[in-house]
């Protein structure tokens, strides 16, 4: 239990996916110019990563990595399918968008039109994929950690959004010299909230 | 497609064609301006070599790509391209990830988990959707090599910077010369650090919105 905690404030605070490996920049940037639509996408980045990553966890497990076939037969144990994880996580993940938006839109319709336009852009945000990937780099030892390795970073990933929007909605009323204005000063701001996230480096959990 | 049939005799480089390879640079720039593909941009950009690298494989993927997309462009059912798409990327990426880690290993080790996410780039799914989905095959190599190049040089702009002011090298060579250190000259350890990345980023965009007005945002 201790583990799994640990595990998903390091992946909040200290492996931010935005502040320390920039993940998920694109939509970051164009979807943080208002608290409530970040709020919107925040939660769905978290909905995602926490299903899509315990999934493809077990796909690396029992299907690509060296010897995962073994439950199937014996012979199994030296075939490797790990060329194959792109493509494999790449279709687990685009499956998972669609699922979870048809799901979502059956059983609650509010947050389905409020989510709406945001979940299909999900299945390219490279969050989520570099979430898989992360995981599947840091050979987690079951699923529950796996899990919250997933929810952990969705949860940065959430912070960091809504942090930088409303600091956006903040700064429409500064004079910011304009070339700098829109696109520049966001990324210098967005450096600076890294810096400050830096401080969390130190910590030993 | 009419315009298949009106333009039979342009020829390979027409001004047309030279404009799609050369706007991506400048004016349409993916990352300064349509602020597409950033992530990898800023983590892999702490030494030169790794985002030439980085550059290299994206122009290989993304002028691929947009080829087959556009040869295969009328036979795609729209409801699905987008999943087309991503098997396509992904394939293409896959073989990239294969060669590098069979020809430079160690460069593959450092750019972990991003050569994976090239198949997320925004820029290259952009590129499809808006441009490779609609045009004939060789357009859209010349529309998939400009992007990636327009890519490429921030990459490396961001990369050269970076190496130099942070390690004092350039593509692993010693650039600052040593009685520069003797004189007390030090190397700014925050250059390597993943913030400061970001802040690169913005200044070059400050530098290229002051010469080029246009493209002041103004909302």
């Amino acid at each position: 239990m201790e583990e799994l905690v640990s595990i998903f404030v390091r992946s909040i605070f200290i492996d931010n996916m935005v502040f320390a490996y920039f993940l998920g920049m694109c939509s970051y940037l164009a979807v943080s110019r208002t608290v409530n639509t970040s709020v919107g996408l925040g939660f769905a980045v978290i909905f995602v990563l926490g299903i899509t990553v315990p999934i493809n966890y077990l796909l690396e497990n029992f299907i690509l990595g060296r010897g995962a076939l073994v439950w199937l037969a014996p012979r199994f144990a030296e075939v490797d399918l790990s060329f194959l994880t792109f493509i494999m996580f790449i279709a687990i993940i685009a499956a998972m968008v669609q699922l979870v938006e048809m799901i979502i839109e059956k059983f609650s319709p509010t947050l389905y039109s409020s989510l709406g336009i945001f979940l299909p852009l999900i299945a390219v945000n490279c969050a989520i994929l570099g979430g898989s990937l992360f995981m599947q780099e840091r050979n987690f030892a079951n699923i529950a950690e796996a899990a919250s390795f997933g929810l952990g970073s969705g949860v940065g990933w959430f912070l960091a959004i809504v942090g930088i929007a409303a600091i956006r909605e903040k700064i429409r009323y500064s004079n910011v010299p304009p070339p700098l204005r829109g696109l520049g000063i966001t990324f210098i701001i967005t450096g600076l909230m890294g810096i400050a996230f830096m401080s969390f480096m130190g910590i030993e959990l | 497609m009419s315009e298949d049939s009106t333009q039979p005799t342009e020829t390979l480089f027409s001004v047309k064609n030279r404009k799609l390879l050369t706007n991506p640079l400048g004016p349409e720039n993916p990352i300064n301006v349509q602020v597409l593909g950033i992530c990898s941009v800023l983590a892999i950009t702490v030494q030169l070599q790794t985002s030439l690298v980085m550059a290299i494989s994206v122009v290989a993927v993304m002028g691929f790509a947009n080829v087959i997309i556009s040869l295969l462009r009328k036979g795609i059912p729209p409801r699905i391209r987008i999943i087309v798409q991503l098997t396509v990327i992904a394939s293409l990426v896959i073989l990239v990830d294969q060669l590098l880690k069979a020809f430079v290993y160690d460069i593959s080790r450092q750019l972990s988990v991003f050569v994976g996410l090239i198949i997320t780039n925004c820029i290259i799914m952009g590129r499809l959707e808006a441009f490779a989905l609609h045009n004939k095959p060789w357009p859209s190599f010349l529309d998939g090599i400009g992007n990636a190049a327009g890519y490429g040089w921030v990459l490396l702009a961001v990369g050269f910077f970076r190496e130099l002011f942070g390690s004092g090298t350039l593509m692993g060579y010693q650039a600052i010369p040593g009685f520069m250190y003797d004189i007390g000259y030090e190397n700014n350890g925050f250059m390597i650090l993943p913030p400061m990345a970001l802040i690169t980023v913005g200044i070059i965009i400050w530098v290229q919105r002051y010469k080029d007005r246009r493209l002041i945002d103004i909302s």
